[in-house]
């Protein structure tokens, strides 16, 4: 295999994963809530694409309309998605004060029901779907022959940390989200809205998931209702090797995993490639055994009364 | 009187951490809660600002019943609370950290001259204006979070043990402090572990021992009395 393309599939992943562990840790940072069911919002936003039918081949329907039409809309479908879930599921839990564990233990619940809700519309069977066509084309770039794909999905990425950066510096629901990052009861006691700050973690971490449906689905063009979970696996580990509580360590620990798990398929000796995860998973609980806080991990976590 | 609390009781899980506690701060008074460690003094603050929900008792504030109150409509009726080891957002800078404070009130910009007299107060976060907060010292911690909770504009501010662990230059600065935002039109009820500083600068000292109020009067009452050290530490002072 032409090793630049084993190095932009690696940084491609690395971006996807990068998006993924970003949309988990926004919600993680205002809540201590780990959200498994982020990687079924992304796979609600590729099924938003075609029409919803049983039949084995499902005609595009979103998917068919023009690039910026259809951008805007399964970004603004899959962040509308994850506001229901979080006004309908676990506002009620906040409101209770419960703890942690049970948010997660719900977030699993949500998972379950969009899967199921899928299921029961388009069946289990995969379903393909092409969209940007033109993407799957190769180009060259310095004089290197790389997928068009990959560049548009690692320079997407690129420009999404940039703007989602700017946003959390200069903005003032921006401000909010750092702020209730990093101690929430005391940036309630300044007067930041609770209601309002988590409502925004959860709309720019659906707008993220969006932007995820789109670029997985660009590049393998398969539809399934369990292809979320392996995202959200891999969004939850980049977060907990990057560190949790920081955006940025998140970002670099999805990034590294993509990276790290496409290197090792390509690197591996055959006859020990299927066992790819086991290798790479004995890596994640390498690094986490030498740095338990995660590669990049703020100072000790304020204690939340 | 412009806080009212009546008989109240706190839990942690089964636990009364407080237990019928009454006591009240009138508009303009500058109220001192003494005790030694574990009293409940944090505890009562907590529940004030409504971050702990009262188990049993009544609040009321500006004569309103103050439960279920969510803590940020607490801060917008004017109460603000200055918690215990100030909690500032050390990862953000001391412009960002009054940002956030004055958004209640529309922003930086528009605090109405808030800033500038804040600022005033404590011209040392002029000169750091621009510096990440956890590099402030914690003296200078102490003042951005008292600032802070100034430029939410509240009727009450709350102060959770201004006075630990500053070098004693500070503590006194700090106290000075107090007195000019009294003199401002803001209430003020202060927990301080030092009951000698208490009642210099309080007009009411309550002490709290094991969960309840064992002793309030006014400062200068409590002043002439010479059992107060048994009283702080719970030895059998009654005879």
């Amino acid at each position: 295999m032409n090793q630049i393309q084993l190095l932009a599939d690696a940084v491609s992943l690395g971006s996807i994963y990068a998006l993924v562990a970003l949309g988990i840790g926004l919600i993680f940072g205002v809540m201590r809530m780990i959200n498994f069911a982020h990687g079924d919002l992304i796979m609600l936003g590729a099924y938003a694409l075609v029409l919803p039918t049983a039949a084995d081949f499902a005609p595009p329907l979103i998917g068919a309309w023009p690039a910026v039409a259809m951008i805007a809309a399964i970004i603004a479908i899959v962040a509308f998605a994850a506001l229901l879930t979080e006004r309908f599921a676990f506002r009620p839990l906040r409101r209770r004060e419960v703890d942690g564990a049970t948010l997660l233990i719900s977030s699993f619940a949500i998972s379950y029901l969009l899967q199921s809700i899928v299921l029961f519309v388009h069946t289990g069977r995969p379903k393909s779907v092409s969209i940007f066509p033109a993407l799957m084309r190769q180009v060259e770039l310095a004089g290197i022959r790389i997928s068009l794909v990959d560049v548009v999905t690692v320079a997407a990425t690129a420009l999404l940390l940039l703007a989602l950066g700017v946003f959390l510096r200069r903005a003032r629901p921006g401000l909010e989200v750092r702020a209730a990052a990093e101690d929430f009861i005391m940036a309630r006691l300044l007067g930041v809205k609770a209601d309002r700050v988590i409502a925004l973690a959860f709309a720019l971490s659906g707008g993220l998931a969006g932007v995820v449906s789109l670029l997985y689905v660009s590049k393998t063009g398969v539809l399934d209702f369990q292809m979320g979970v392996p995202l959200a696996v891999a969004g939850f580990v980049g977060t907990v090797v990057g560190g949790m509580g920081s955006l940025l360590g998140a970002v670099l620990g999805g990034f590294a995993l993509g990276v790290a798990s496409t290197l090792l398929q390509a690197l591996l000796p055959e006859a020990l490639q299927p066992s790819r995860d086991a290798f790479l998973y004995g890596l994640v609980i390498l690094v986490l055994f030498f740095r338990p806080q995660g590669l990049f991990a703020p100072r000790a976590m304020g204690e939340r009364i | 009187m412009l806080l009212e609390v009546d008989d109240l009781e706190i839990r942690y899980g089964r636990v009364p951490a407080v237990r019928d506690v009454s006591f009240s701060v009138g508009e303009g008074e500058i109220v001192c809660f003494v005790g030694p460690n574990g009293a409940g003094k944090s505890t009562t603050m907590l529940a004030v600002a409504g971050v702990l929900h009262p188990a049993k008792g009544a609040i009321r504030f500006d004569a309103r019943p103050l439960d279920g109150n969510a803590i940020e409509t607490i801060v917008a009726n004017g109460i603000a609370l200055v918690p215990e080891g100030r909690r500032i957002f050390g990862r953000m800078s001391v412009r960002e950290n009054l940002a956030v404070a004055s958004g209640l009130r529309g922003g930086l910009g528009r605090t109405g001259g808030a800033l500038d007299r804040v600022l005033e107060l404590f011209p040392i976060l002029r000169e750091r204006y621009q510096s990440p907060a956890g590099f402030l010292s914690g003296g200078e911690q102490q003042q951005l979070a008292i600032a802070r909770a100034l430029l939410t504009q509240p009727r009450l501010l709350v102060v959770d043990e201004p006075s630990l662990g500053l070098a004693p230059k500070y503590v006194e600065l700090v106290f000075e402090t107090f007195s000019r935002i009294r003199s401002e039109g803001v209430t003020l009820l202060i927990v301080e572990q030092s009951v000698r500083r208490a009642l210099k600068f309080a007009d009411r000292v309550y002490f709290l021992r094991s969960g309840r109020i064992v002793l309030e009067g006014s400062a200068s009452t409590l002043a002439e009395r010479t059992d107060l050290e048994h009283i702080y530490f719970g030895e059998e002072s009654r005879p």
